[in-house]
């Protein structure tokens, strides 16, 4: 209905041209540059490069850290969600903006003011290096740095169908004697869980690639604390641009195939929860 | 029809939780976003001032911060102009459209979201540096790419390119082209019909993107750091600049350059929140006007 009528509006051959001039150069290219240097290497020295033990360690880190974080982000995220959209209490209206920060604080400040807080010195990670839990340059810091910058995908894609859930069913339910308890795992819990899903998809692409905020409290150490766009990054800084190239693309072709393994499950959930 | 369902509004038995409940999961966000979020917040500014005004000021007036500020400002005057027209071009070929391999154009367009910045960074490494495919001409041309402005915009420019694209592409669509096409059959041109038309339709949208591509280009850090060799006061942009201010251990002097990013990104989140409220508004108002 409201697609447009091929031929009455002009501009198509400018823009259409423009768009693809500059997606060509800015992205296309770059990245069959990319490939071809990847092409470029003796599969001997891929494969040994792609599958080093320190490679492996890396890409073990960046998984599972994102992993982690994105579901702290997605039981966190659906809570905070529920409790901005549901209830009323003073500065709310702050709060709900304030849940974007992550989108906008540049990663290199959350890095450096989330290391500061978590360190053994810190505001948060003195009292919890008192109970024996160290956060920065441990693996959790790392999970720590990538929940923050996932933050607000969950709660951005729950609120959302929240807002919209028709009260009926509640109403329905609960004069039918359903406990509140019984009526969110049965009826709202299931409307939501598509929306949860597609943050937690969100959060975990995010954390795979994510640079800047976790290496300043990571620690960097290899094989422990080193993610993998740091090892691309060493690897460049020693000049093993064959090196930096196996693995960037072997990471890159991994996360693609994660998230479309996520994102077919979470399709899945979806029809399965519209059938049931 | 729901928009009155928020907050308060529901106070019946059976349809929210008993107030002790309600209490301990508001009381639990809370303590999540504290730990996340507001603390980091404040430790911006706690530590930028540790050394009083006096330090703060040192610090921003140094004439390396100054270069860092100055280099950041270039870039972002050059990827923001380049990403907004790359959008408005992109929207209106597929909002208005329909053409085959639309689907894919559009993947195409999402992709560099799912690109680690680093990997960003190093495809232009890759194209452009000392080793890199084009590296012999741009030496035997003295053409500097990498470890020089041109390099960092273009780091800067692949990642920002979805950001004006997704915010227009699902504006223009729902907006329909009826105007468009009226104007047009009545004689409009197609410049005039876009300016007086199409643009003021999309004008918060717009607006939208740019803050979102400003913030991006004045904090990206990964893809830069890539491509920029950090030679200080010449290559380092201000995320780099903090870096390296932290990395020497001159902590407040890293703090006080941070709290101008903070600042700027508590300012886009304002402006984020104000457009928003007019987006809502309009929409309201196109749904009121024409029962779509």
């Amino acid at each position: 209905m409201r697609t447009a009528h091929q031929g009455v509006l002009p501009g198509f051959g400018l823009a259409m041209g423009f768009t693809l001039s500059y997606l060509g150069l800015i992205v296309v290219i770059p990245l069959v540059a990319l490939l071809c240097k990847a092409l470029a290497i003796s599969p001997g020295r891929l494969v040994q490069t792609v599958f080093s033990a320190r490679a492996l360690a890396a890409y073990r880190l960046s998984l599972g850290a994102a992993l982690v974080g994105a579901s702290i982000n997605a039981v966190c995220g659906l809570l905070l969600a529920w409790v901005l959209q549901r209830y009323a209490f003073p500065g709310k209206r702050l709060i709900d903006g304030l849940v974007d920060l992550p989108f906008a604080l540049p990663t290199a400040v959350a890095g450096v003011a989330l290391t500061s807080v978590y360190a053994a010195n810190g505001w948060v990670g003195g009292p919890l290096s008192r109970l024996g839990i160290d956060v920065a340059y441990t693996p959790l810091g790392v999970i720590a740095a990538l929940t923050f910058v996932g933050l607000p995908f969950v709660v951005r894609t729950v609120q959302p169908v929240l807002r919209e859930l028709p009260p009926e069913i509640e109403e329905a339910a609960a004069s039918m004697g359903a406990g509140r308890l019984q009526v969110f795992q049965r009826l709202i819990l299931p409307e939501l869980l598509p929306a949860v899903a597609t943050g937690f998809t969100l959060a975990l692409a995010r954390g795979l690639g994510e640079y800047g905020s976790v290496i300043f409290i990571a620690g960097n150490m290899p094989g422990r604390t080193e993610i993998t766009p740091l090892l691309i990054m060493i690897k460049l800084e020693e000049y093993d641009y064959e090196g930096a190239t196996a693995i960037a693309l072997f990471f890159l072709v991994a996360s693609f195939a994660i998230l479309l393994l996520v994102n077919v499950f979470s399709l899945r959930g979806e029809h399965r929860s519209q059938r049931g | 029809m729901f928009g009155q369902r928020t907050g308060a509004g529901t106070n019946r038995r059976g349809l929210t939780e008993a107030a002790p409940v309600r209490w301990l999961l508001i009381g639990l966000a809370l303590v999540f976003l504290l730990l996340f979020l507001v603390i980091p917040l404040v430790l911006v500014f706690a530590k930028a001032f540790a050394d009083g005004l006096s330090g703060y000021g040192r610090a921003i007036a140094d004439p390396f911060t100054l270069a860092a500020l100055e280099l950041t400002a270039l870039t972002a005057g050059i990827a923001v102009p380049l990403t907004v027209l790359f959008g408005l071009a992109a929207a209106w070929a597929i909002a208005k459209f329909e053409f085959a391999g639309k689907h894919v154009l559009v993947t195409l367009i999402d992709l560099p979201f799912s690109v680690s910045p680093v990997i960003s960074g190093l495809l232009f490494v890759l194209l452009f540096g000392a080793r890199g495919w084009l590296g012999p001409w741009l030496q035997a041309h003295e053409i500097k790419i990498i470890f020089a402005l041109p390099g960092i915009v273009l780091a800067t420019a692949f990642v920002i390119s979805p950001l004006v694209a997704r915010e227009l592409i699902p504006l223009m669509r729902s907006q329909g082209s009826e105007e468009e096409e009226a104007a047009v059959t009545l004689g409009a041109s197609g410049l005039q019909t876009f300016l007086r038309i199409s643009l003021p339709k999309i004008k918060w949208g717009l607006f939208y993107g740019v803050v979102l591509c400003a913030a991006r280009s004045v904090g990206e850090f990964g893809a830069v750091s890539v491509v920029s060799g950090h030679i200080r006061g010449q290559t380092t942009t201000v995320p780099l600049h903090v870096e390296m201010l932290y990395n020497e251990y001159q902590f407040v002097a890293a703090f006080a350059v941070a709290s101008l990013l903070t600042i700027l990104a508590l300012v886009t989140l304002v402006l984020k929140g104000l457009i928003e409220w007019r987006l809502t508004r309009s929409a309201r108002r196109v749904e009121a006007g024409w029962g779509v």
